[in-house]
């Protein structure tokens, strides 16, 4: 008898190969997916609402990305290799090709666009900060101090057509990882067409959430009033977006359970079970139905902003942990049945170890100092600028 | 640069010479040419297991650890045993046992209703291998000869090949950090002997094959029997076939 | 004029584009040095591999070699009931002492469990293979009080 095993498992599935770090990995790829999805709204869609957090979305997209491969590199058992993928990438491997879809959003689309908003603050702290900090800027300018109207203009122009790319890349970015776990035909909790559009749908509800909330916690600690036009535009297009994720989770659910296929017995016991707490209490009750609930009501009554402040705050928050733990569910619910459908085993998560808890919690963390850091860098507020392209 | 017909006299004469030189001093000293006997493209290998054979001693599993190292608790080969009791009303279910692999055997079985028997197991070598697709950096491969390869100073650890694998047989191994599997005895084979698991198989239940030798036992054992390959809805391209196994097997 | 102008307001455009042309081109290089040698002649990994497992030492070494010298206890087998049971499924990996003999000396293995792990009684073994209720077979007496294991049957 093995601890922790229920029924018959293959010997070398005993053990969980992927751990809490690879639930990281998905979950902050959302984030970047969808902030970057929120900032496109006002630039591409026009939804001058929400223009307040334009910059703030962006500097949260590139704050979450940086730390993305960090859970990743934890993980390998040779990080010294993984150099390996960018210099004899195996084309049929998704893993791979992803690879280069967070090279090109990082560097093509992201970088780019930042660069291109902040241009004329930069050339201006160039010239007006000192010491080191006067160094950054300059490196930043990239050796140009062009910030004529006509430049400015040209930069929205080209910033709008980064954004329109930009838009399609988000999408590859977390449709990609979907698509990891979406094609792995040996496991059927993971394998289905629907993988990549539930991730991309769960990472743009996420990070619009994580806009939201970010926004509200800045604008408390600055002491600064909130847009509240701005965050009423925000919670819905959270709640547009969460209705669309809901329909597409509980599309997958009906089908299995109609189909009910020779895996359907295991895995319907795995989530009465061991996934009962992530997957129906956190996940679908806590970090679905209550915050659709709370962003529900606000398109039906009308509450004050005292109130709609704290439904939106509750919701955004709730479906953070609500989507991290669609993560989970997916990453370690799919490691946590025999693929003979003949039995269980349980994830032991290390604690201080390299893909611990403690090590998890520190990379959810890093991604604020780095946007605490870069929102000192290039502070994202400023007064009702408009983009004129 | 114009080559005459006296050029090609004399280089051609002084091959000539050398060659029967060498051929001469080959028939003095009865020396093997310096070169490597076993061609990749002449084999294509893959294994018969005759489930009626199998007595789930666990010989193969001790024997494939000793000849490679396998670490304890991990399993580049294992043995199940199945119970499936008579149906009398609803699905046939069965009961699966594999007590640390089968590596010391198993503790005997009473008789019961319905029926049991023993599946040894092993990595299929797939053709159209779902690991090897899913490798980031090309790690994992299948060899010329058919054989499902890690190299190991290659490998990152990422362990998706380990996701992929429908049948449970690749696993990380806990020194090297990298992902380590059956290697179908590939320094063996490569030498004109068979695989450990195999050698040492008392009854027969294992046997080696290669689909490119005509004289190959395996093309009369394929015509002649009901083979499956397991999890064939995969399509795996798995080139280990059982003889003799029930649906029921997972 | 105008194309000029157009020029000069978009020409800091260019910087971003350098910076990703430049990465690029130190990419190939850094790529082109360190790649490893003939890495994709076979298909898509390094060939040396293929190498690397071959030269994996043998630790079993079959039937064949040690008939080369134990060629007495391979004529008793081959009269009996274990002709297809390999010397080292039950003498354990002899590669070792087939390399030098007199260096490494196999131990003989424990008769009791080694009979055992084959022909103990169990419902799941084929019904015409030969096994026993250990227990009540014996009476406690070693199996090779009786048996002779090289040519077994009574």
């Amino acid at each position: 008898m093995i601890p922790g095993v229920d029924g018959f498992m293959y010997p070398n599935e005993v053990e969980l190969q992927w751990s809490v770090l690879i639930v990281l990995y998905p979950y902050i790829t959302g984030l970047v997916a969808g902030a970057f999805i929120l900032a496109s709204l006002e630039r591409v869609f026009k939804v001058e609402a929400v223009r307040p957090t334009y910059r703030l979305a962006l500097l949260t997209a590139l704050a979450f990305l940086l730390v993305a491969p960090l859970p990743l590199q934890l993980h390998l058992g040779h990080p010294e290799r993984s150099m390996e993928m960018y210099l004899t990438p195996h084309t049929s491997s998704a893993m791979a090709m992803f690879g280069f879809v967070y090279l090109w959003y990082l560097m093509v689309v992201l970088l780019l666009e930042i660069w291109l908003e902040y241009r004329t603050e930069i050339v201006g702290l160039a010239q007006s900060t000192t010491g080191l900090k006067r160094w950054i800027y300059r490196v930043l300018t990239l050796g140009s101090y062009n910030v004529s109207p006509a430049a400015r203009l040209m930069d929205d122009k080209v910033g709008y057509a980064v954004t329109v790319i930009g838009v399609p890349s988000a999408f590859l970015l977390h449709g990609y990882v979907g698509f990891i776990f979406g094609s792995v035909k040996a496991n059927p909790w993971w394998s289905t067409p629907l993988m990549p559009v539930v991730f991309l749908f769960s990472a743009m509800v996420s990070g619009i959430a994580a806009v939201m909330v970010l926004y509200v916690v800045c604008m408390k600690l600055r002491k600064t009033p909130i847009d509240m036009r701005c965050l009423d535009t925000i919670a819905r297009y959270l709640f547009y977006t969460f209705v669309i994720d809901f329909t597409l989770e509980m599309l997958d659910l009906v089908h299995r359970t109609y189909e009910s296929d020779e895996s359907f017995r295991s895995l319907d016991f795995m989530v009465h079970t061991r996934l009962l707490f992530s997957h129906v209490i956190l996940q679908i009750f806590l970090g679905t139905l209550v915050p659709l609930f709370l962003l529900a009501a606000n398109q039906l009554w009308r509450y004050s902003a005292a109130k709609r402040k704290a439904m939106y705050m509750t919701a955004g928050v709730l479906t953070l942990v609500g989507i991290f733990a669609m993560r989970w569910n997916v990453v370690i619910g799919g490691q946590l049945f025999s693929k003979s459908f003949l039995g269980y085993t349980s994830y032991k998560m290390q604690l201080g170890e390299r893909e611990g808890l403690v090590a998890a919690i520190l990379l959810m963390l890093l991604p604020l100092v780095v946007f605490f850091v870069l929102v000192k860098l290039l502070p994202p507020w400023q007064g009702g600028k408009t983009h004129q392209a | 640069m114009d080559i005459s017909r006296r050029d090609i006299f004399t280089v051609g004469g002084k091959l000539l010479i050398l060659a029967s030189v060498g051929a001469t001093l080959r028939q003095i000293t009865g020396a093997e040419p310096p070169s490597d006997a076993y061609r990749m493209a002449d084999h294509w290998w893959g294994m018969i297991v005759d489930i009626d054979k199998c007595i789930g001693c666990g010989s193969c599993v001790r024997a494939c650890s000793k000849e490679n190292n396998v670490p304890q608790g991990y399993f580049r080969t294992w043995v199940e045993r199945y119970q499936i009791g008579d149906q009398i009303k609803e699905v046939r279910q069965p009961h699966v046992e594999s007590p640390n692999g089968a590596i010391d055997g198993f503790p005997p079985l009473a008789p019961t209703d319905g029926k049991s028997f023993y599946v040894p197991k092993l990595c299929n070598h797939c053709a159209d291998s779902p690991c090897v697709q899913v490798c980031p950096v090309g790690a994992t491969f299948v060899s010329p000869d058919g054989v499902v390869l890690v190299d190991q100073t290659y490998c990152l650890g990422c362990r998706y090949c380990v996701q992929a694998c429908p049948y449970g047989c690749r696993y990380l191994h806990p020194e090297t950090q990298t992902v380590d599997k059956c290697t179908l005895c590939y320094h063996r084979i490569t030498k004109g002997l068979t695989t450990a698991c195999c050698e040492n198989c008392p009854t027969g239940a294992r046997l080696l094959v290669d689909f490119k030798n005509p004289k190959d036992p395996v093309h009369e054992i394929l015509r002649t029997n009901m083979v499956q390959v397991l999890k064939p809805y995969m399509a795996t391209g798995a080139k280990v076939y059982y003889e003799h196994l029930d649906g029921a097997v997972r | 004029m105008l194309m000029r102008r157009l020029f000069r307001d978009s020409a800091h455009l260019i910087r971003p584009a350098l910076v990703l042309i430049a990465g690029m081109a130190i990419f190939l290089v850094v790529r082109s040095a360190i790649i490893p040698k003939a890495f994709g002649q076979y298909g898509h990994y390094r060939p040396g591999a293929l190498d690397l497992v071959r030269q994996h030492p043998i630790a079993f070494a079959g039937q064949e070699t040690c008939v080369m010298c134990h060629d007495d206890q391979a004529t008793a087998r081959a009269a009996g009931k274990h002709a297809h049971v390999a010397c080292e499924a039950c003498h354990g990996p002899l590669a070792q002492h087939a390399d030098d003999p007199a260096a490494h000396v196999p131990k003989l293995p424990d008769v009791a469990d080694l009979c055992r792990r084959c022909h103990e009684k169990d419902a799941a073994k084929p019904r015409n293979f030969p096994q026993v209720a250990t227990a009540e077979h014996s009476g406690g007496a070693p199996c090779n009080a009786c048996h002779q294991p090289h040519n077994p049957h009574l």
